[in-house]
């Protein structure tokens, strides 16, 4: 059997940077190979040599056993290699059609576009998926997983024979999975290889045949998923073996109340949600995506509206309008989304870090004390372990797992009683991951009040003290934290929908 | 940030060694390509016309500036928070028709009237940003509406005719006197230049030093991010305009100095000149990045190359065709350069 795809030795430098040294990669038909390792270990650098979007510097490669030059991305999917990117690239108000055959839309005469021929294709195409989504829709009313099916579609419309998947799942709740999933294997079954970029490492042993992991730019190894144990694949990824603590529940039984909702209400998102948090406790936040937990803490925040409810913060009756009444009040909130609402790339560590807090460094006419700012952000880069040249350097140009320190650092210099965590590690690897957590847990341990929203089963069950879940807009419980609660637990409330809302939602 | 660099004086003084070693400098900067144009554009001119590097000439120039290089301050404060301003030139003409209200209409002293012009400027500037911040108006409509509102109050306040200000002695030195003149007589630098530099300088400073400068970057950068920071946006954006309207007026008062008269008709195109020179001056149109002396630069590039093209008797039409031409070809360089680096 030949391979779909074959690199070797590939080579990409950038100024001042050896991305990929000497690496090897295949892939055969109908097979799903798992592309892993640490954010900045190359993983992207070498799937875009291979779509063609970078030049390579040195190595081969061989696409269905030819040498093959792709120049750009038009001639990769030429040649049948298809990317789906982490970011979706769709148009919002095109129908569902238009995106799939954007650029290649059937024509009538004179050049006339050919609505029901497009929709003809592209539903074809979906039934070939097995996916039942309607061509006409617009693109901007769908939730993420249909779109990504839309990009899938995409892709397969190019007759791909490779297909790169970039973290495909990291916006999907787990039913939205399942249905990927379902498209994956189908695809497989007909002779497609696909490579999966994932940090997710339970889905790794679900989907994958085979592993290769990269570390700093250059090949680590290559290893069957099914007798390969997880541990070794993060040892593998890390360099090192990585320890977690099992987790102890403290006893904050005596400890004041820090943060307290009273009957949160708007619209659907948020019905009737009441809940506490103590002073040193972690109140882990579990559900499905579109649970209302992200809208739960937007409106706390102040950052949407609300239409019924009460908030008290140690005590006292707060209204909040604004994030900045919020934070007066002691609320901080690290949004799941860093790059859009978490951080100013474009600036650099120190303005970051104290973004929130540039009054504290000014004087009475607005002037700023810019050896203060330093210190302060010199202080937090040693404290927390951010990995950056300077407090200088542009937060664009550091990992995901540094961005979100730099994110912290803001808030810790805030100083706020109660802090909402939304999704902290998102697109943050396994080394970094841990180190966040240690620092939720020495936050807490100094007496703040943690909130921590994750739409993963296994960080919620590590962190929380207690565990809230939700299910469309409501609280549907409390649970204890600890080894006494367990996923299914959490599943059950997590799927424990209003009869009210069933009959009257679903026709 | 950089502070007004003392480059721009040098600039236009024949000293073209130090100019080099400077340019080598500016190298390291951002604002290399336009510093460097205009470096070009003064020594071809010079070659070519005899005429071009006397002093009166370059000081033609630096006074062509100082009304387009404020109004193009107010507009760079704006632009940085990603915002445009389409009010700043007939906000200047408000500006002035206001003094003269107060000095010619109402008979006060000449402080008087100044405050008049930069209250009204940052007045309307608050305006301006109310309905962008408050609102939520794109600041393209919210301006648009505004240029065309002050664009029409100028003409009825003034009855359609330019008031001028001639009981009011003194008014006219505001631009066309020259406190440096008095003090050196070889350097006869006009009052409304120095008030460009002075006016660049703080700005400066408010951008590069204060938090309502590190703001503005911010929410050029990523507006939402500093909301869900606990800042309060709108206020800064809101104080942003006002600042920018305040600078509108101090423009106000320099072309009603000029020309010892509030022209009610005037305004309209001043606000696209300005935006001209934020552009050549390296200023990106999206927000969050932009400088003060990157729109001087600009600002001179344009009045260099008007004088320029006068000096060389070409028509004026022609001249808004290559002022159009470089504007194109300045903002493309400048986007291959950023590709490049």
């Amino acid at each position: 059997m030949t391979l779909l795809v074959k690199m070797h030795g590939i080579e990409k430098r950038f100024p001042g940077v050896h991305c990929l040294k000497s690496v090897q990669f295949d892939l055969a038909q109908g097979e799903v190979h798992a592309l892993m390792g640490e954010n900045g270990a190359g993983k992207s650098t070498l799937m875009k040599v291979l779509s063609g979007i970078y030049k390579r510097d040195g190595g081969e490669v061989w696409i269905s056993g030819e040498p093959a030059e792709p120049a750009g991305p038009r001639e990769a999917q030429d040649l049948g290699i298809g990317i789906i990117h982490q970011e979706l690239s769709l148009m919002n108000d095109l129908t569902v059609a238009q995106n799939v055959f954007i650029g290649r839309e059937p024509r009538g005469a004179f050049g006339r576009l050919d609505e029901r021929a497009l929709n003809r294709q592209t539903a074809d195409i979906f039934a070939a998926m097995n996916l039942k989504l309607d061509p006409r829709a617009i693109v901007g009313t769908l939730t993420i997983a249909k779109q990504q099916m839309i990009e899938i579609a995409k892709a397969l419309s190019f007759r791909s024979r490779v297909l790169i998947m970039d973290e495909p799942t990291a916006a999907l709740n787990d039913a939205e999975i399942a249905e990927l999933f379902a498209i994956i294997r189908q695809l497989k079954a007909e002779g497609v290889g696909i490579i999966y970029i994932s940090h997710k490492m339970d889905e790794i042993k679900q989907i994958a045949d085979r592993v290769t992991v990269m570390r700093d730019g250059e090949y680590v190894d290559t290893v069957q998923a099914s007798d390969t144990p997880l541990s070794r694949i993060i040892s593998m990824m890390v360099g090192r073996e990585v320890r977690e603590n099992p987790l102890v529940v403290p006893d904050t039984s005596g400890n004041d109340v820090a943060l307290e909702v009273r009957k949160l209400n708007r619209g659907a998102e948020i019905r009737d949600v009441s809940f506490s948090v103590k002073k040193g406790e972690i109140l882990g936040f579990a559900g499905l995506m579109g649970a209302g937990r992200t809208e739960v803490a937007r409106a706390i925040f102040g950052a949407d509206p609300t239409e019924s409810g009460e908030i008290r913060v140690n005590g006292k009756v707060c209204r909040i309008k604004s994030p900045n009444d919020a934070v007066l009040a002691g609320i901080g909130y690290l949004s799941e989304d860093r790059k859009h609402f978490g951080l100013a790339t474009g600036m650099d560590v120190r303005a970051n870090i104290t973004l929130g807090s540039l009054e504290a460094f000014s004087t009475r006419v607005g002037v700023l004390d810019e050896k203060a700012m330093k210190d302060v952000a010199v202080g937090y880069i040693s404290q927390l372990g951010i990995r950056t040249p300077s407090d200088r350097q542009e937060v664009r140009f550091l990992s995901g797992g540094n961005q979100q320190k730099v994110v912290i650092a803001k808030w810790l210099l805030r100083d706020c009683d109660v802090l909402i965590f939304d999704e902290p590690t998102r697109g943050i690897d396994i080394g970094a991951k841990s180190e966040i957590y240690k620092l939720l847990e020495d936050l807490a341990g100094q007496g703040r009040a943690i909130i921590v929203i994750s739409s993963e089963l296994p960080e919620v069950m590590r962190l929380s003290h207690r565990i809230a879940v939700m299910c469309e807009g409501r609280l549907t419980g409390i649970l204890p934290g600890g080894a006494g609660t367990t996923q299914e637990d959490i599943m059950q409330l997590a799927t424990q929908r209003d009869a009210a809302v069933l009959l009257a939602g679903e026709k | 940030m950089s502070s007004v660099n003392p480059t721009i004086t040098t600039a236009t003084a024949d000293k073209p060694k130090s100019l080099f070693s400077r340019l080598i400098e500016m190298g390291t900067h951002q604002r290399l390509l336009a510093f460097a144009s205009l470096i070009v554009l003064l020594i071809g001119f010079s070659l070519v016309s005899p005429n071009f590097m006397q002093t009166s000439n370059m000081i033609a120039i630096l006074q062509a500036t100082s009304v387009n290089g404020v109004l193009a301050i107010a507009a760079t404060l704006v632009i940085i928070t990603g915002g445009i301003d389409l009010s700043v030139g007939t906000l200047m003409t408000f500006t002035a028709v206001m003094a003269g209200v107060v000095l010619t209409y109402a008979g006060m002293p000449l402080p008087l009237g100044v405050v008049a012009a930069i209250a009204t400027g940052a007045l309307c500037g608050l305006c301006s940003g109310t309905f962008v911040a408050k609102m939520k108006i794109p600041p393209f409509i919210a301006t648009l509406g505004m240029m065309l509102i002050l664009k029409g109050l100028s003409l009825v306040i003034s009855g359609t005719r330019p008031i001028y200000f001639n009981d009011t002695p003194g008014f006219d030195q505001i631009s066309r006197g020259s406190l440096i003149g008095e003090i050196i007589p070889a350097l006869p630098i006009p009052n409304g230049v120095l008030i460009l530099f002075l006016v660049a300088a703080a700005a400066s400073y408010i951008l590069g030093r204060t938090v309502l400068g590190r703001y503005a970057f911010a929410l050029g950068s990523n507006e939402e991010a500093v909301r869900l920071s606990g800042v309060n946006t709108d206020g800064w954006k809101m104080a942003i305009y006002a600042l920018a309207g305040g600078i509108c007026g101090i423009g106000g008062l320099l072309i009603a100095s000029r020309l010892n008269s509030a022209q009610p008709a005037l305004g309209l195109g001043y606000e696209l000149e300005a935006i001209a020179a934020v552009v050549i001056g390296g200023t990106s149109l999206a927000g969050g990045r932009g400088t003060i002396l990157g729109t001087l630069i600009g600002a001179l590039i344009m009045a260099v190359l008007t004088n320029g093209l006068r000096v060389l008797s070409v028509a004026q039409e022609w001249q808004t065709v290559v002022t159009g031409a470089i504007i194109i070809l300045a903002v493309y360089a400048d986007m291959m350069r950023r590709k490049k680096a």
